[in-house]
């Protein structure tokens, strides 16, 4: 529904507003219902919450979304040096923290740039990484975003519990789950997969990272990290989930992300970056909701 | 019954000689691996070590040393640990051995981690160890403040810090170094894991995760070099089955690569 209906009064609140059906200019309305029971609010565009990295830069160069990314590795947090912005600073004005944009429909917010040295380590416990977590969801000024993005550390504990938390409201699209092939990846990702389940986030999927070596030389595929359980795609066929990709190991991947480059844009023939393009391309319709199962 | 009190008062790390954590400020590294094939190495010198896993969310090494799920026995002393092989030499303790299902997730905030650890450093019964090596998550958070403190009435000897040599790396393991100055760790060295892949069909050496960090990091630091152990799929292969890479494969620059790091590991710890 419009915010405002060509059938609406003078002085409609609009029917995102939360006097949508309350207001006394409601009175009379044909709308007056649909919009009371909250039926007429227009979901919240701005939140699709996956977990990834590349796959943003893709979404906003090419698909031209707005596009948010937080890094809530408050130990370690890698993304400033990815995206080339270290030594980048955050400034405040009068509606928040201004995050860091890398171009103009890509902004970043991490610990690092609230960070003074490349030395300064963050030896917080949970309670204060929550509190982080909190600040840099509510006081970040990151205006209309269509995708925000959250990358985290490993594990399952305060700074998970805590995004899904504070996300709740706005609602979360899914996760995208990332593992490497070999069983020891695999074993703690299917810890993630039932953490997923118990605060019920939808699974958008799982890519598959570092599958696979093609040699520059002699052109020969090796398996550094052998899938000796059949890797993600097994997971994933006895987990009901979908597999959207398999990303090989590149050394320019490597380089790329030391350098602060963008390796799609440095080298786009590559197969990692064949590889994410098609991840992106079969998830950048509105993302259907993965099951609960 | 007046001996074992006795050596309750005195604490379960009473007979551990050397405690060594293994810390790395990045996830993915390879901390476990690199906890696993030095404790290995250890034993075929002849020592008696203990592994404690300390990464309550994501436990590696049960699955490194095959030691599949075992029941975990309480003595007078506390828990007993279990072993890897029938002669004692490796003792382990991991939360994965208390999980009825090894899926199941540890979804905990930092004061439950805390505790656990708490009692994983203090009641387990380790008894006589050369070694106990501790491995950490990534990070600089819950757990590893619990292990300094729950270690601080015994000596900790100091740190091993694993990177890859690429700066993405070694960026956050600077941070590592931060805190164990910060907590007044010694820092015993840094490896440089997955340094270079060397084709097995045609020998070329790439560099999948660039080169170098490891050594340059020490360098910038004043931290000793342990050395570099290069990216073996032997070396994984070996891990996901649980089997004994060094007796498996003596011959490789892998296992040169580890030995050496743990010679002069045991060096530092016996100067």
């Amino acid at each position: 529904m419009a915010d405002v209906p060509s059938d609406a009064p003078e002085h409609c609140p609009g029917t995102s507003s939360d006097q949508a059906g309350k207001s006394s200019a409601c009175q009379g309305c044909p709308n007056q219902n649909i919009c009371a029971s909250g039926a007429a609010k227009a979901p919240d565009p701005g939140i699709h919450a996956y977990i990834s990295i590349w796959l943003l830069k893709l979404v906003s160069s090419v698909y031209k979304a707005i596009v948010a990314l937080l890094d809530v590795d408050i130990c370690g947090p890698s993304i400033p040096k990815i995206m080339g912005l270290e030594g980048e600073q955050v400034h405040q004005s009068g509606s928040g923290w201004s995050p860091v944009y890398v171009e103009d429909n890509l902004a970043v917010m991490s610990i690092g740039f609230l960070l003074s040295s490349p030395d300064d380590a963050v030896i917080w416990r949970g309670p204060k990484k929550n509190g982080m977590i909190k600040q840099f969801l509510r006081d970040v000024d990151w205006g209309e975003v269509d995708y925000l993005i959250v990358d985290t550390p490993p594990g399952t504990s305060d700074e998970h519990l805590s995004i899904v938390q504070y996300l709740s409201g706005a609602g979360i699209d899914g996760a995208v789950i990332i593992t490497t092939p070999q069983e020891v990846s695999l074993q703690d990702v299917r810890k993630e997969i039932r953490f997923c389940k118990k605060v019920k986030i939808p699974i958008i999927g799982v890519i598959e990272n570092m599958s696979g070596f093609v040699c520059p030389k002699c052109k020969n595929t090796s398996q550094i990290f052998p899938p000796t359980t059949g890797g993600a795609q097994r997971m994933c066929e006895e987990l009901n989930l979908p597999l959207l990709g398999s990303v090989p190991l590149d050394p320019r991947i490597g380089r790329s992300c030391d350098e602060g480059k963008s390796f799609l844009t440095e080298v786009p023939d590559s197969p990692a970056a064949v590889a994410y393009q098609n991840i992106v391309q079969s998830k950048s319709s509105k993302p259907q909701q993965a099951s609960l199962y | 019954m007046q001996q074992n009190k006795r050596k309750l008062n005195k604490g379960n790390l009473h007979q551990v000689k050397h405690v060594v954590l293994v810390l790395s400020g990045k996830g993915g590294v390879g901390k476990s691996t690199i906890t696993t094939e030095l404790a290995l190495a250890l034993i075929h010198a002849g020592k008696k070590v203990g592994i404690l896993d300390v990464d309550l969310c994501g436990p590696s090494i049960p699955r490194m040393l095959r030691v599949g799920k075992p029941e975990v026995h309480q003595c007078d002393a506390g828990w007993v640990p279990v072993y890897a092989d029938p002669q004692q030499q490796l003792a382990i303790m991991s939360i994965g051995f208390l999980l009825e299902d090894s899926d199941e997730a540890v979804i905990w905030r930092g004061p439950k981690k805390t505790a656990l650890i708490g009692q994983f450093v203090s009641d387990v019964a380790w008894g006589e160890l050369d070694v106990l090596l501790v491995d950490t998550p990534p990070g600089t958070s819950d757990e590893h403040l619990a292990v300094l403190e729950n270690l601080r009435k015994h000596r900790v000897d100091g740190a091993v810090l694993v990177t890859t040599p690429q700066a993405v790396s070694t960026g956050d393991v600077r941070r590592e170094i931060t805190f164990c100055k910060k907590t007044a760790v010694k820092i015993l060295g840094i490896v440089e894991n997955m340094s270079g892949f060397v084709c097995p069909h045609c020998s070329e050496c790439s560099n999948i995760f660039s080169k170098g960090g490891g050594e340059e990091l020490a360098k910038l630091t004043g931290s000793v070099f342990l050395g570099s152990v290069p990216l073996d799929p032997l070396l994984a292969a070996s891990l996901e089955e649980g089997q004994d890479f060094l007796q498996a494969f003596p011959d490789s620059s892998t296992y040169t690569a580890i030995s050496q790091i743990a010679n002069t590991l045991l060096s530092s710890l016996d100067a």
